[in-house]
Parts: C-alpha cells; structure tokens; sequence
C-alpha cells in the first residue's frame, strides 16, 4: 500500500523529523510505501502531486496547521498528533490502511492543484517586492497571451469594423447599434451570444472572448500578488479589489496598489492572536470577509476618487492642447499611451485620438495608435536580443508580445511592466514618445481607432508609419537593456554591502 | 561551521531529578563558551516550549529545546542520567537529554543537521550507543559520524 504523510510541530526542529523517522520504520516494517513531507524549520520539500494521486491514505502526524492540506482533498485521511506517531508510528500505520480499505470514494481522489508562489523566506524587502509581482505576472501571463491572440484573431478575421459591429457606430455610412455592452460585465438589453454572432459574426466572437480574458488581467495580477503575500486568504480580496480596478478603470497600477493591500491586510489578519474557537473559522470566512471588505472599501473611496478626477483634469488639459506643436502633442500621447498600458491615463489618449477623428483629424488617432504599438514590440524585441536579462516567464510573454504590439494590443507589456515597473515603464514611455512624435513629423493619418499592422491599409504613408514604429520599437528594446543591465551591476553592490547591515 | 557538539557539552552524570534542572546544568555549559548569550532568557524560552508539550519521548528521552534570540548558534548539549529525569512520557524518566538550542534565524545547513539528529534519536542502535558511551569525546564522535556527516 502507497501513503503519504505530513509532519509538523510548533517549533519545527525535533519532533516533526522523530514523527517522520518512526513513519517511515514503521510503515517499511509492514511492508508499505510511505512519503513524508516534514513541514518543519529546515524547509520542506512538498510531496509532488503526482505521489499524492498514487497514495492509498494520508497521515498527518501534527500539532499546528498543516500547510496547503487541500492538496489531500478526496483521499482517507489520518490525523493524529505528532507525539503519537513518535510513540506508536505502527498503531498510526495501521490505522491509515484500515482507512484505505475502508474507504468507499474514488481511491484515486482529485488532489488539489498547487498553486506556488515564488517567494523566497528570509529575502531582503526589495526582493520580496519583486517576487510578490512576479508571482502575480506568471499567472497573468496566460491570460494576456490568450486574450491577447483571441483579440487579435478578431482583428485578423474580421476588420477593424468588427469593433463597430460589437460596441456599435457607424462604419462606412452604416450605423451599428451596440449588442456587446460591456461585455465582461453584461450585455445590453435584448443583446446574447445570439445577437452578437449575428450582427459581428464569429470574428466578433473571438474578439468578445478575448475581451473577457482581457477583463481578468488585473484581477488575476492583484489576486495572485497578494497570495504570494498572504497565501490563501489573499486571494479573495485581491481578485475582488483588482476586479474593482477595472470598474473603477484605475488600470494594472491600480491592480498592483490592490494586490499589495490585499496582501498585507490578509497577512496581518493572518497573524492576529485570536482566540482558539476563532482560529478554523479564521482562513476561510474572517480573513477573506474583512480583508475583501476594507480593500474594497479603499480601492473604491481612495484610490477609484482620485483616479476619477484626475481622468477629468488630463482631458481637459489634453483638450487645451490641441491646436499646439504637432510634434509635442505627439510626444505627450506617447509618453501617456506607454505610461499604464490600458490603466487610466492611457485612456484618456486613447479616448482623446478617437475624439479627433470624429473632427476630421486622423493623424492624432495615427500617433495614438502607433505609440501603443511600440510598448510590446520593444520588449519582445529585448527578450530576443539580450534573454538573459529576463525571466523564463517573461520570455514566454515576449514571444507572445509579438502579435500583440503588431495587433496594438499594448496590454501586452503589463507582463513586464508589473514585474519591474521602474524600469520597463520609463523605457516604454521613451519608445511610444519618439513614435509619436515621429508619427506627427510624418503627417501619417488612420481612418479607424484599432486593429494594429491589419489596418494598415487604413494609414496614410504606410512606410513611414511601419518606420516611426519601428524606431520607437528600437528605442525602448535599447532603454530597457540598458536599464536592467544597470540592475544586474547595482544588485552585486546590495549583495556586498549586506554583511555591513548585519 | 560551528561544532554542533563539543566535549565540554557532554554531561554523562547527571543528577538532578527535576527536569528544569537538569536542563539548567546542560544550558550552562552552553552559556559558559557562548553558544547561549543569555542563560536564564534562554532557559524561559525552553520551558516556554515545554509548557506548550512535554518534551520527553518514549524510550528514555527528553528533548528540551526552543529557539531563541539567546542563542548564537546551532548546538546541542548531552545529558546521560543514570537515575533518569522526568521530562514528562508516559513510559518513564529519561536517561538520555539532548537539548537542543537554535537561533531564532537559524540558516539551513544547521537546521537540517538538527533534522538528522531528530531522526537519528529514533533509531535503538543510535540510542545504544550513546547509552554505552564510555567518555564524553565517544558522544561528540558518535553524533558528528551518525548526524554532522551522514
């Protein structure tokens, strides 16, 4: 017979290994296979998913929580203290096969998924920082590159008129009445999937899906930075406070603030001293209840205010710019369309380029859409040129940044720029601004609002254009090298200052 | 690497019959070559860990440990009784007391030789062996060949 066993105690340096040793004895002295995970001080290494799906019973021989026990879910289980296994392994061994034999579910069960964080213990803030963030980015990447590619398939099958046939307007003298709404959160009266196929076909169909993934984003982002904080209990309020993110339209900026507040309020309710008839019902009811209530409460009445009047002054000010220098005007949305990637100040561009072509001016729309363009392209272009410099993660995204940047789907950099966002954004801002500005120069023009390299029969000088983008594309692929090689130097000198701190 | 255990760590004649006793010789040769830096916190620490659950373990054996800030290293102290101390199992005194001091930070390498030792103390040879010991060197080379370089 298969069993796996967990190991645990308060202190973490005897007891759990003596529990573990006097399993292993007694469960090879009748004749059984066992694995033990000791979740003890030393560090533990998980039992492999695998293993538990094999195993016939589990064993936890512990005094405190064992970690992740959702992992066991499906399977006879034994639970007994830590003492016990030391002073009668064989009886515990015993009882785990009677367990087995007795056991009328699915011997094989469905063991929980394992979701890892990337968080190392005893790492310095800075680095914890920066693997709470890329915790969140692996789990988002998935996302950006399935929604990303879906929208983009739209955009390839359908036209840039596949946008107007979903959110209605008037394309080629023909006007649309809007059947997607806004998707993710509901359709408009009378409008389904029925509606939408008919009026934008199974283009638009592709596009809608890869709008719902694309709603996700920010959710996924904050939900899993503030489990790499938190563990568990931090998923529910960052999912639910990067969910907020998006209605309040405070953008993947908004998902970090969220994430790390989840995170932190979670952690600290996870470590509150409560009384023990509170403790079981601590993780699954009132961390996620309080930590999701007062995050929520903060994103809407301190971060989602702010972000409200701040949009409104921008435009406004966007507005008062508009008869000036051409190519300062292209340089500002650049700089804007780079800066938060879909967040709040990227949509006052972009909402302020669709606004021009409503007057007749379509190199504005030009400048906005190509500045969008370069942010993913140029860091696709980096993880080509110098891999090194980048996670294995963040590679993936980049070949997927591809498609995106050329569908000008610029969400496709928030993989980056959520992982180290002082160096990425500044080097995307530089490459969109030199587009934008040359854009401007050129006097390129776009008829439509969307659709990236598939419009480009839409775009007054094509070459010029395809040239202005790819300057900028080079621009922020140098920029964000340059910078991220500077981190590799400034990380040795952190390393050797430490022992001075200690 | 710091030893884990010395000669002069090694007590093979115990006599006090009270475990907080006992524990108190042990810890003061640990305070006496700086291992522990404060020895009555220490010592609150352990009975801390105590009180939590009885450290003494069927077959004979007490394992008092905590880890504390007092400490400056991984070690372990021996203790052989001939009478026995109470550590609290239900099968009677111990006769052979490790104590086990860690540092509140500990790095890995020592935790997991302090791991080893754990399971080491449920194997009877081990136990015999050290029950047989003659000196205290013939404890410091029977721990540094069954844990440290296992």
């Amino acid at each position: 017979m298969k069993l796996v066993a967990v190991t645990s105690c308060p202190t973490g340096i005897a007891h759990t290994y003596m529990a573990a040793e006097a399993l292993e004895i007694a469960a090879k002295a009748a004749g059984h296979e066992i694995q033990v995970e000791t979740q003890g001080a030393a560090g533990s290494t998980p039992l492999s998913a695998e293993t538990i799906a094999e195993a016939d019973a589990v064993i936890f021989a512990a005094d405190v929580e064992v970690r992740d026990r959702a992992r066991f879910a499906g399977k006879p289980l034994v639970t007994r203290s830590v003492k016990k296994a030391i002073s009668d392994g064989p009886a515990i061994v015993e009882e785990a096969v009677t367990a087995a034999n007795s056991w009328v579910g699915s011997r094989t069960g469905t063991p929980g998924a394992i979701l890892t964080t990337k968080v190392e213990d005893g790492a310095g803030f800075g680095t914890r920082l920066r693997q709470w963030l890329m915790t969140g980015v692996s789990y988002m990447i998935p996302f950006v590159a399935a929604g990303g590619i879906l929208i983009a398939l739209g955009f390839m099958f359908g036209g840039d008129q596949v946008v107007t046939k979903l959110y209605g307007g008037v394309w080629h003298g023909h006007t649309y009445v809007g059947v997607a709404g806004n998707l993710p959160l509901g359709f408009p009266a009378k409008a389904s999937f029925d509606t939408l196929i008919a009026q934008a076909g199974y283009a638009g169909l592709l596009f809608a899906i890869g709008k719902i993934a694309f709603f996700m984003l920010v959710p996924i982002l904050a939900g899993f930075i503030a489990f790499a904080i938190a563990d568990r209990p931090g998923l529910v309020p960052g999912i639910v406070g990067g969910l907020i993110c998006g209605i309040i339209g405070a953008g993947f900026l908004g998902g970090i603030i969220a994430g790390l507040a989840a995170g932190g309020i979670a952690y600290w309710l996870a470590h509150l001293k409560v009384p023990r008839a509170f403790k079981s019902i601590m993780p699954v009811v009132v961390i996620p209840l309080v930590a999701t209530l007062i995050v929520g409460l903060f994103m809407i009445l301190v971060v989602g205010k702010p972000i409200a009047s701040a949009t409104e002054h921008l435009t406004s000010w966007l507005n008062g710019l508009s008869g000036s220098n051409a190519i300062l005007l292209g340089i500002i949305l650049g700089l804007m369309m780079a800066f938060d990637m879909g967040g709040p100040v990227n949509k006052v561009a972009y909402t302020f380029g669709v606004a021009s072509l409503t007057t007749g001016n379509t190199t504005i729309m030009a400048a906005v859409m190509a500045a969008g363009m370069t942010p993913p392209l140029g860091l696709a272009l980096a993880t080509v040129i110098r891999r090194n410099l980048f996670t294995e993660v963040e590679r993936d995204a980049g070949d997927a940044a591809w498609l995106l940047g050329a569908s000008f789907i610029t969400e496709g950099a928030i993989p980056f720029a959520a992982g180290d966002p002082l160096r990425v954004i500044p080097s995307i801002m530089a490459g969109s601004a030199v587009t934008g500005a040359l854009s401007m120069a050129f006097n390129c023009t776009l008829r439509a609002p969307h659709g990236g390299i598939w419009v480009i029969g839409l775009v007054g000088k094509p070459a010029l254009y395809l040239l202005a983008i790819a300057v900028g594309t080079a621009v922020t692929a140098v920029a964000v090298i340059a910078l991220k090689s500077m981190r590799t130097v400034a990380g040795h000198k952190i390393v050797d200052l430490e022992p001075a701190h200690v | 690497m710091a030893d884990l255990i010395i000669d002069d760590y090694v007590v093979l004649d115990l006599d006090q019959p009270d475990r907080n006793a006992a524990t108190a010789v042990l810890a003061s040769r640990l305070a006496a070559d700086g291992r522990v830096t404060d020895l009555d916190g220490f010592l609150a620490d352990v009975r801390k860990r105590e009180e939590q659950m009885s450290t003494g373990l069927p077959g004979g054996i007490g394992i008092p440990h905590a880890r504390s800030a007092h400490v400056t290293a991984p070690t372990l102290a021996f203790g052989r009784s001939a009478n026995g101390v109470d550590y609290g199992a239900e099968d009677g005194p111990a006769h052979l007391i490790f104590l086990i001091a860690a540092p509140e930070g500990g790095d890995d390498a020592h935790l997991k030789i302090l791991a080893a030792l754990a399971r080491r103390l449920m194997r009877a040879e081990f136990r015999q062996s050290l029950l047989d010991a003659e000196k205290p060197s013939d404890v410091v080379d029977i721990v540094n060949r069954e844990v440290v370089n296992a």
